[in-house]
């Protein structure tokens, strides 16, 4: 059974503050909930269905969903990180197919700006049974990333100007984003300036970090049906857990690798059908590397097609990230799969900021990667269509 | 400067692993039906799904993976900046996340070879615990 055609993204949205010390994480979790249910014209009594992560606080869906108000038959606290959000987007979209639910309501929320616990709990984590061999190291989440950068720069000959372009273009985008964290643009020359972080990543080689939280409403065929709003067909799915491979892990790729092919094959299409790209951008690694995975450019050869403004939305070949992503505009939570998702319905609604909205976007891919590409991560691709 | 030498918790699964870092060896388990080396250390073969696992004392020798030189990290870390943080490849195959010591941070490449050292740790209460796996760069 294929998921293509059958479930619709209705409504969405993200917070537009980025430092929110005086809501609650509940709070939060309603905010971006409540008005992305408004966004597609429903309200809590319409979800039968609702998703959330680790950032769920307490019992997860089951503490949310009850503080909600919400009745629900079907729930999902799938945790994978910053791709959770497509993950359950892909559940939900199953489910909807299956004839299960019609209204599927996921959130997120964090305040890692404010400060405090992440989300996970870190004695979940420290039980894990790999902690004792991965956590004594002083591996910052920069510091894994840049054993990926390491490595694919000698394998490949990538250099640090090329990643440099990625956040060039994030940041062209952001400066028409009158939400994002950073508005100003930036040169080549001020990311090789800024301080090195952990070789070969410097600090604007980074994402940003945010209070904040986003949401998505995703639907039946019959509830899109009579919605005002236009809703947006999910075309294509696909997920993959890259575990750290028995020990002899690669670091030069990801679960895209796998989670893309899924996701085109279900959605009948190939990369250069693609007008708009929503790419995880934890570090500006994460995009080059999984750029290639997904079959935009050659193993390898990510350096060169990051280059020359081929990311840069309006007109370049592959424009991506047009709200600024995780880079520039927003990162809630550390998590960033779910503003993917959003801002890729953005540019399909043709709603997405004017100066960067890509001419007649009519299939987008958004792609999240949670996990650290310094061990194991989950990877989650998502093609999603203007109409059917 | 010395790293932070925070003692790992072993448990009845891993326990022959710390048993040997703590007599200066490296003992790793080995799948008995694929021979497979296993890393991280655990007792099922995540190549073939058999539980039966033979521990071994491998060489200690391997070669640089890949490495970063971190100079901005958040915590007690942050006192020994800057440090290396490596995979090392070791002869018998795993890939192990580990830190590069004894040596110029700004020196350490991938490819280099190197070998094991255990350097002494200690638990959050004080108390001392099985040494940690690192490695120093062999020399000429």
């Amino acid at each position: 059974m294929s998921i293509k055609g059958k479930a619709f993204i209705a409504g969405i949205y993200e917070h537009p503050e980025r430092h929110l010390p005086d809501r609650t994480l509940p709070q939060i979790h309603a905010d971006v909930g409540l008005a992305a249910l408004a966004d597609a014209g429903l309200s809590t009594s319409d979800v039968d269905a609702y998703y959330s992560a680790g950032d769920a606080p307490g019992f997860g869906v089951l503490s949310m969903i009850d503080y909600l108000g919400l009745e629900c038959r079907y729930l999902n606290n799938t945790e994978t990180g910053g791709s959770s959000y497509l993950v359950h987007a892909q559940h939900a979209a199953t489910a909807i197919a299956a004839g299960h639910i019609d209204v599927a309501l996921i959130t997120l929320a964090g305040k890692p700006r404010t400060g405090g616990a992440g989300p996970g709990g870190s004695g979940r984590i420290g039980a894990a049974p790999e902690a004792p061999f991965e956590s004594q190291w002083g591996m910052s989440v920069p510091g894994g990333y840049a054993l990926a950068a390491q490595r694919h720069m000698h394998e490949f000959g990538t250099t640090s100007e090329q990643l440099a372009e990625i956040k060039v273009a994030a940041s062209t985008h952001a400066h028409h984003n009158p939400h994002a964290l950073l508005q100003d643009r930036v040169t080549v020359e001020e990311v090789l300036e800024s301080p090195m972080i952990s070789d070969p990543l410097h600090r604007l080689d980074c994402c940003v970090i945010t209070d904040g939280g986003g949401a998505m409403v995703i639907v039946s065929e019959a509830v899109a049906d009579s919605l005002e709003r236009h809703s947006i067909p999910i075309l294509g799915t696909g997920s993959y857990v890259k575990s750290s491979q028995s020990g002899r892990i690669d670091l030069t790729h990801t679960g895209a690798v796998k989670s893309g092919p899924l996701a085109f094959a279900e959605a009948e299409i190939t990369p250069s059908d693609i007008d708009y790209v929503s790419i995880y951008d934890s570090f500006t690694i994460t995009v080059l590397i999984t750029l290639e995975d997904l079959g935009f450019c050659e193993r390898g050869s990510g350096g060169q097609f990051v280059s020359d403004g081929n990311l840069q939305a309006p007109h370049g070949g592959l424009p991506f990230n047009t709200d600024g992503g995780g880079l520039c505009n927003n990162h809630p939570a550390n998590r960033g799969g779910m503003t993917k998702v959003i801002e890729a319905v953005r540019q399909l609604r043709g709603e997405a900021n004017a100066p960067v909205q890509v001419d007649d976007c009519e299939l987008a891919l958004a792609h999240g990667t949670g996990g650290s590409l310094a061990t194991r991560s989950a990877s989650s691709t998502m093609i999603l269509g203007r109409s059917l | 400067m010395r790293l932070p030498a925070k003692a790992a918790h072993s448990n009845s699964e891993n326990a022959p692993f710390f048993e040997g870092t703590e007599n200066g060896h490296l003992v790793l388990p080995k799948c008995s039906v694929c021979d497979f080396v296993i890393w991280f250390p655990r007792e099922i073969c995540p190549e073939c799904g058999s539980q039966e696992v033979a521990w071994f004392e491998a060489s200690g020798r391997g070669t640089i993976y890949s490495c970063t030189v971190t100079r901005q990290i958040p915590g007690s870390w942050s006192k020994v900046t800057p440090f290396v943080l490596a995979y090392v490849e070791l002869e018998e195959g795993p890939r192990v996340m580990t830190n590069i010591v004894e040596c110029d941070p700004e020196s350490v490449s991938i490819g280099d070879p190197v070998e094991a050292v255990f350097e002494e740790a200690v638990h959050r209460d004080g108390e001392p615990g099985s040494p940690l796996l690192r490695f120093r760069p062999i020399s000429g």
